[in-house]
């Protein structure tokens, strides 16, 4: 009753093309963004700011990242903690060696340069595909990652190859409390967010869903095959440089190379394909569910070790965790293979006709 | 010692090192020939077939029973495998089945150390790491033992495996059904029977692996990271071709200790954790169906 | 004006084409014409052919030997090595035999695809929304609405091309070589698989769109009544030769297509 699109019509092609064309979701969306503003930094504690929402926001901008790359131009890539890698080094050699550009220009500059590395690794996908790429983005991840930890200059030469983010001043203004660094946060990764929507329903986001779906298809209609995924790796890395330049300033502090291993960029693999390859939305699901998922399941063990009296350790507890995970990937695949958003867009549709059945 | 007589004993090394992948690369090799999948679980068999005969070992299983004992865990592994990941994703493309395998991985890895625990384990098959005395002796060169005993093992395997396909009923289905999968199905070929019976198999070759590395390096958790090294192996070698898994790994495993001990000191060592890769990369883009792999056509 | 009254200039030159996979000799020196606003038909038994020939017009296979010439602008362009990313710049629009939709998309999404030679914004204008990217996009989706309105495929323009029955699916695929503008349009086999309802259906689209937007149209059929019907000149090939070009009387009595339709050893 409350979700009827009756007496919204849309006269324009503009008001068609809205990222939001019913009038209840922009109401929703307003007033989600309003709560994540206002509401959460007033109310939130310590813990749930800079432990669960932060790093839920920076891996929802990572896997919005690998989602540009994988789920609409179809490129696997399992370098994507390779590209967080360089964007969180590069942004600390910017703001350590040119401190007058600012956070944010060293942020996007960081971007810049792990897009630029995402290109150099994306050439490969001009002439091989599929699992291949994969494996070839595995070299990006191994490379990129002993370049990172020999070469001293990334590290200012720290002997331990372990750098310290400095504290984020943006225009005189220190971001050093888990509400400032969280609003920081929300602030890039929502910008970025609607930038990617954006770009992903214009003619780029087409030309990298044709190039996905039958590439030979595309070239023969126009579409540049090179141009084309090239841009799905630039974009893609710039989206992941971010994250980890976030990742590094916001949330870690003290950054080593081994932060950024094969095994996160398997977990944003996971987040998408959980949340939904293809969709920006399922991007911000996916994040949520893999980094709920622990704190939910030492919860319930916690809770399962008081009313029964056992004693599960703690790695019993991480490796279980480690079955949910693969046993949800799997499930998806077979299941619902477009994951959580959509299951997300049946529940709406669903609802267009609560409360009648169909 | 010579410059030469060095040379040779990297190589040799390296080569040795090689088979060692090729024995993993196998049991990829097996699986995509019968069934089209990628398997990316497959380092995680190793580690869960090592980890249960060791686990068994310590327990005071009798060496040969342990080593049945695992063969039938990891024969019902296949099949639970068969039922559960790969019949529900039996239309999926590609793509999706290699990344269910992913996430077979992790269950495994998960279930490996949730039922055995996650310490480190030694292995020993009674065979020693030690260089061979009279090779030292006679050409200087320090051989390992154990590398000559896990190439012995590795050629046994391939002959074994190479015998099991040509001659037998069974490995003829299955090379029908690497084929054609249609075409088997037509001629009577139990499908699902087979599949079953190549997970198994790659189960065995996955504990004859487990137990060359575990000897080797330790039955431990990072032993999971050497199915990685066997992609670059599988992208020389090509896919579908157990020749191709011999001699892509020991291209790899040369090439990489030679890099690794003539180059590696120029840019401050660690070459091997990314060489193997980046020749896999090139290769890729030079011939992307390997060395005796079949040419891929793209029709519209 | 009638149909032949409006039959322009040549633009279309295949001069001996020649095109082999290894062995096998797909086409064999083979030599045509097509005039502008004409519908023009490449008919043939199985293994013809006639789709290589398609794919060598607009660029997906490179001849061993011989040209394309395409009259663009007044200006006659020769081309032995031209890949299908020029082709389409220059104005070939294209269906395929096998449906080559994109079937992640919807059928609007796909149309728009049509249309990709012909925007301009660059990404960055596209993120930021604001300006030329918006107006583009608006501009371009009035020119598709026309089109899909033109296709009469408005009421499925939301649904995911790959849920869509086959002749739908056909019929969206024209559309998006449409959207494109094209000058010549290859048609391969654009009725395989129909049933006769849809076979009428769509030569009346093909007829429109020669009518309506003058389009040059050549098209693969394996339906004689289609062929006869539709088209205004007709070439015929078998085992990778041309063996006979004319009008469809003029090929109707021609006794070696009669000859290879009956499969006489030749």
């Amino acid at each position: 009753m409350l979700y009827r699109e009756a007496g919204q019509f849309k006269s324009t092609y503009a008001e068609d093309q809205q990222i939001f064309p019913i009038r209840q979701d922009r109401i929703a969306v307003a007033l989600l963004l309003a709560i994540a503003f206002v509401v959460v930094p007033m109310v939130a504690n310590q813990y749930w700011l800079s432990a669960i929402l932060t790093p839920f926001l920076i891996f929802a901008l990572a896997a919005l990242g690998l989602n540009i790359l994988t789920g609409y131009a179809g490129q696997l890539s399992l370098g994507t903690a390779a590209f967080m890698a360089v964007g969180a080094f590069m942004a600390y050699n910017f703001v350590l060696r040119m401190p007058w550009l600012g956070i944010i220009p060293s942020f996007i500059l960081a971007g810049i340069c792990a897009a630029a590395v995402g290109i150099v690794f994306g050439l490969p996908s001009l002439r091989i595909k599929g699992f291949y790429l994969a494996v070839a983005t595995l070299a990006c991840q191994f490379f990129v990652l002993w370049a990172i930890q020999r070469i001293g200059w990334f590290t200012n030469n720290s002997p331990s190859g372990v750098i310290t983010a400095q504290t984020v001043e943006i225009l005189g203004y220190t971001f050093d409390t888990p509400q400032s660094k969280y609003l920081l946060t929300l602030g890039i990764v929502a910008v970025l967010a609607l930038l990617a929507k954006n770009l992903m329903r214009s003619e780029t986001g087409r030309a990298f869903m044709a190039v996905r779906d039958m590439d030979v298809a595309a070239s023969v209609i126009g579409i540049p095959m090179m141009k084309t995924k090239l841009l799905a790796f630039a974009i893609s890395s710039f989206y992941c440089g971010v994250a980890g330049a976030l990742y590094a300033y916001t949330y870690l502090g003290t950054v080593e190379p081994e932060a950024f291993t094969l095994d996160l960029s398997f977990r944003i693999l996971f987040m998408i394909i959980i949340g939904g390859v293809g969709s920006i939305l399922g991007s911000f699901l996916g994040a949520a569910f893999i980094t709920l998922l622990p704190i939910f399941l030492n919860v319930l063990f916690g809770a399962a070790s008081h009313t029964f009296g056992l004693d599960i350790s703690h790695a019993i507890v991480s490796n279980i965790e480690l079955m949910i995970f693969g046993g949800l990937i799997i499930f998806f695949l077979a299941v619902e293979p477009h994951g959580l958003a959509r299951l997300w867009q049946i529940a709406k549709e669903k609802l267009r006709l609560w409360p009648f059945p169909h | 010692m010579t410059n030469l007589s060095f040379f040779f004993e990297v190589l040799i090394g390296g080569l040795l090192a090689g088979v060692m992948y090729s024995l993993v690369a196998l049991g990829f090799v097996l699986i995509y020939k019968a069934s089209g999948v990628f398997n990316f679980a497959q380092g995680a068999m190793v580690f869960l077939a090592a980890l249960t005969f060791v686990s068994l070992l310590e327990r005071g299983v009798n060496f040969w029973l342990a080593l049945v004992i695992t063969l039938a865990v990891m024969v019902v592994l296949g099949i639970a495998i068969e039922k559960v990941v790969l019949r529900p994703l039996v239309n999926q493309p590609p793509i999706t089945l290699f990344m269910a395998t992913i996430g077979l991985t992790f269950v495994l890895e998960g279930l490996s150390q949730a039922v055995w625990g996650s310490q480190p384990h030694g292995l020993d098959l009674g065979i020693a790491d030690v260089p061979m005395q009279w090779l030292a002796d006679s050409t200087g060169m320090f051989i390992s033992q154990f590398d000559l005993f896990a190439s012995g093992i590795a050629a046994v395997l391939v002959a074994s495996l190479a015998l099991f396909f040509h001659y037998t009923r069974i490995g003829r289905a299955l090379r029908a059904v690497a084929d054609d999968h249609q075409a088997a199905l037509a001629v009577g070929i139990p499908l699902k029977n087979i599949w079953a019976i190549v997970w198994a198999v790659a189960g065995f070759v996955a504990l004859v692996a487990g137990l060359m590395w575990g000897a080797r390096n330790g039955v431990q958790f990072a032993l999971t990271f050497i199915a990685l090294k066997a992609l670059p192996v599988l992208i020389l070698g090509g896919f579908e071709s157990i020749l191709g898994a011999i001699v892509g790994g020991l291209i790899i495993g040369a090439s990489e200790k030679l890099a690794e001990v003539y180059f590696g000191p120029m840019v401050g060592g660690g070459i091997e954790s990314w060489f193997a890769y980046v020749i896999a990369l090139l290769f890729l883009l030079v011939r992307p169906q390997g060395l005796f792999g079949e040419k891929i056509i793209d029709r519209v | 004006m009638s149909r032949a009254a409006r039959i322009g200039e040549v633009v279309l030159a295949v001069d001996r084409v020649s095109l082999a996979f290894g062995g096998v000799k797909a086409l064999q020196e083979v030599s045509f014409d097509v005039r502008e606003h004409e519908v023009r038909a490449i008919i043939g038994p199985n293994g013809a052919g006639k789709s290589s020939m398609l794919n060598v017009i607009n660029g997906v296979y490179h001849p061993q030997q011989g040209t394309i010439r395409l009259r663009a602008n007044g200006a006659w362009r020769e081309f032995h090595d031209m890949d299908s990313h020029e082709a389409a710049s220059m104005g070939i629009a294209r269906t395929f035999q096998n449906i080559a939709l994109f079937k992640g998309m919807t059928v609007l999404d796909n149309v728009m695809t049509g249309r990709n030679l012909k925007m301009r914004a660059s990404f960055v204008e596209q993120a930021i929304w604001l300006g030329r990217a918006r107006r583009e996009e608006l501009e371009h989706r009035r020119a598709v609405e026309e089109i899909i309105d033109f296709m009469e495929i408005q009421h499925i323009r939301k649904t995911p091309v790959g849920k869509l029955p086959y002749g739908l699916q056909k019929r969206v695929e024209l559309a998006r070589a449409l959207a494109a503008e094209p000058r010549l349009l290859l048609l391969d086999e654009p009725m395989a698989g129909m049933n006769l309802e849809e076979k009428q259906d769509m030569c009346r689209f093909v007829l429109d769109v020669n009518d309506h937007y003058g389009t040059t149209i050549v098209l693969i059929e394996h339906d004689m009544g289609v062929v006869m019907d539709i088209s205004d000149r007709v070439v015929v090939l078998d085992y990778g030769r041309k063996i006979a070009d004319g009008t469809p009387e003029e090929i109707r009595g021609n006794q070696a297509v009669i000859d290879a339709y009956l499969g006489v050893a030749h």
